[in-house]
């Protein structure tokens, strides 16, 4: 659905004219029905990247191809639908004539226009506000009529650039849902974010970018497979006195609260040594929690790495 | 279909904008200021009238043309409405048409609101209805599609503060090529006389445009010289707007 090969983007900013190089050649493909997750830090390249696929903005090197079109072939625009990133409306228009001059420009039927607007308002519950202009919208709301403009076409590609961003819990958890009905659906969703724990949830694959450089790519187990356990997290009671003491000694820290502790142990033997000494000295476990690298230890990792 | 989408979007832009809004009022205040100092003259009431508010019409339209055309293109950029049109199948040419005949389809209202109102207040206090002076107002209406199709024109590669300077500097130059062909005619150098001239042919004669004072004093207009004016302007506006997409066209948004 989307491939791009050494996709280059350099600025020039200033009176002096200084070099600024947003994009270091990026190559990479989104696969046809996937939840795609670009995730980066803020100015890793992500929303230039967007912006060259979306005709914004013209690469300054390399070649990107939408749905097997160069990007020159602004037909395949037809399939598509885009967020950009912290959508600004017009302030003037109500969310019903905002949809309406959304359908017109894919030149879209009256009738179809209409009907199509309506379901989609409903979809991200806007219908009670349609004729409100959109100025009088909240972000939560604003981000919702984006969503809904971007699907006007009933697109095959989904192109969303931050859409969780700005949005509370239970914003982000609709916005979570409408991604994964479009996949269901059997859309392509391309979505550019920086909050990792939605990227575990919906996301088939992820790219990671930093500084304008693809440092990895995959599915998310993929990712963080091979990773070991980072440490285990166990709670127990009715264990005292000496036996208590060396438990203490051998985890890295704990807390006690009453009869229960809960005491974490750096690396997993140390914890089974420990499981098998509560058994001994007749105590009782509540809990034993193995804690995994997640997405965002290697997010972390990769942005600090030095080049 | 796509133009005629931007376009009424951008009628209804500036339509519900309280800055269009204010402008009239000005506008229309000052015509009523007319009829005011048309009672301290001696003679024809009406000549005052009509002169003062032709200019007023257009003063106040190449206000509304500089200031909200420039403000077409810019604030979309600014505001970054444009990425979610442009990332629709929409041509860059279609987009700066549709903005462009947008404003003019308000310039037009305008217009058409004011010499209403003119031709009103005038038949209130003179009993006469100056039919002539419409040829005057028609010119008015292009001299400002010109005006505007420069404003958009430099909002495409600069920024507002400086495209209006350079608007306003060249409905001022474009008054007066008139005299930097006399100008040319005179000086003695003929490199001198060479840029002179060129500037002459390559910016807008508006004073092509301007017919007021011979309408107001009755004096007759050939219809073939209105219809070159119009033809004049017209092509201008052509000209001017394709240089705009070309611009256009290479930009990236920030």
């Amino acid at each position: 659905m989307i491939r791009t090969e050494g996709l280059k983007m350099e600025f020039r900013v200033g009176f002096l004219r200084k070099r600024v190089v947003a994009l270091k050649g990026l190559t990479m493909e989104v696969k046809k029905g996937e939840v795609f997750g670009f995730l980066g830090p803020n100015g890793a390249g992500k929303t230039t990247t967007l912006k060259i696929l979306m005709g914004l903005a013209h690469p300054t090197g390399g070649a990107a191809w939408l749905m097997g079109r160069p990007l020159s072939d602004s037909s395949v625009k037809r399939k598509i639908g885009f967020l950009p990133e912290q959508p600004y409306f017009y302030d003037y228009l109500t969310a019903a004539e905002f949809m309406d001059l959304s359908g017109r420009l894919f030149g879209m039927r009256n009738k179809e226009r209409a009907a199509r607007a309506g379901e989609l308002l409903d979809m991200v519950g806007l219908s009670h506000a349609k004729n409100l202009q959109l100025r009088k919208f909240s972000k939560g709301m604003q981000q919702r009529i984006g969503i809904a403009q971007a699907l006007i076409n009933d697109p095959e590609l989904v192109v969303l650039d931050e859409p969780m961003s700005g949005l509370d819990p239970v914003g982000r958890k609709q916005v979570r849902d409408i991604i994964l009905g479009l996949k269901d659906n059997g859309k392509t969703i391309f979505f550019s974010t920086h909050i990792l724990p939605d990227v575990e949830v919906i996301c088939d694959r992820v790219g990671i970018l930093v500084r304008g450089e693809l440092r990895a790519m995959g599915t998310v187990g993929e990712l963080i497979s091979g990773t070991r356990v980072k440490s285990v997290e166990m709670t127990f009671k009715d264990v005292s006195g000496e036996n208590l003491s060396r438990l203490e000694n051998m985890a890295s820290g704990t807390v006690t609260r009453g009869s229960e502790t809960t005491a974490t142990f750096n690396d997993p033997e140390a914890a089974g040594k420990a499981k098998r000494l509560v058994f001994d000295s007749g105590g009782e476990i509540i809990s034993l929690i193995p804690h995994k690298s997640s997405l965002e230890d290697l997010f972390m990792e990769e942005v600090g790495k030095k080049k | 279909m796509k133009v005629y989408a931007i376009a009424i979007n951008t009628f209804k832009e500036v339509i519900r904008d309280k800055i269009f809004y204010s402008l009239v009022f000005f506008a229309l205040l000052l015509l009523g200021a007319s009829v005011l100092l048309s009672t301290l003259t001696l003679g024809e009431r009406s000549k005052i009238i009509e002169d003062l508010s032709l200019s007023g019409i257009e003063i106040f339209g190449v206000i509304i043309s500089i200031f909200v055309g420039i403000g077409l293109v810019n604030k979309e950029l600014e505001k970054k409405t444009i990425y979610i049109i442009i990332s629709k199948p929409i041509k860059r040419w279609q987009f700066l048409l549709g903005k462009y005949l947008g404003l003019s389809l308000v310039l037009l209202s305008y217009v058409a609101v004011m010499t209403a109102c003119y031709m009103f207040f005038l038949y209130m206090y003179t009993n006469k209805l100056p039919w002539q002076t419409l040829m005057a107002v028609l010119l008015i209406y292009v001299e400002l599609l010109v005006v505007t199709a420069s404003a958009v024109l430099f909002s495409t590669f600069s920024t507002p503060t400086l495209s209006a300077s350079y608007a306003l500097a060249l409905y001022v130059i474009g008054h007066m090529t008139g005299d930097l062909r006399g100008l040319a005619a005179k000086t003695g150098q003929a490199g001198a006389r060479a840029v002179l001239n060129f500037i002459y042919y390559f910016l807008p004669n508006l004073e092509d445009f301007n017919i007021k004072a011979r309408t107001v004093h009755a004096m007759p207009i050939p219809l073939d010289y209105l219809l070159m004016s119009i033809s004049y302007g017209l092509m201008y506006v052509m000209a001017i707007l394709s240089l705009s997409v070309l611009i256009f066209q290479r930009r990236n948004f920030k």
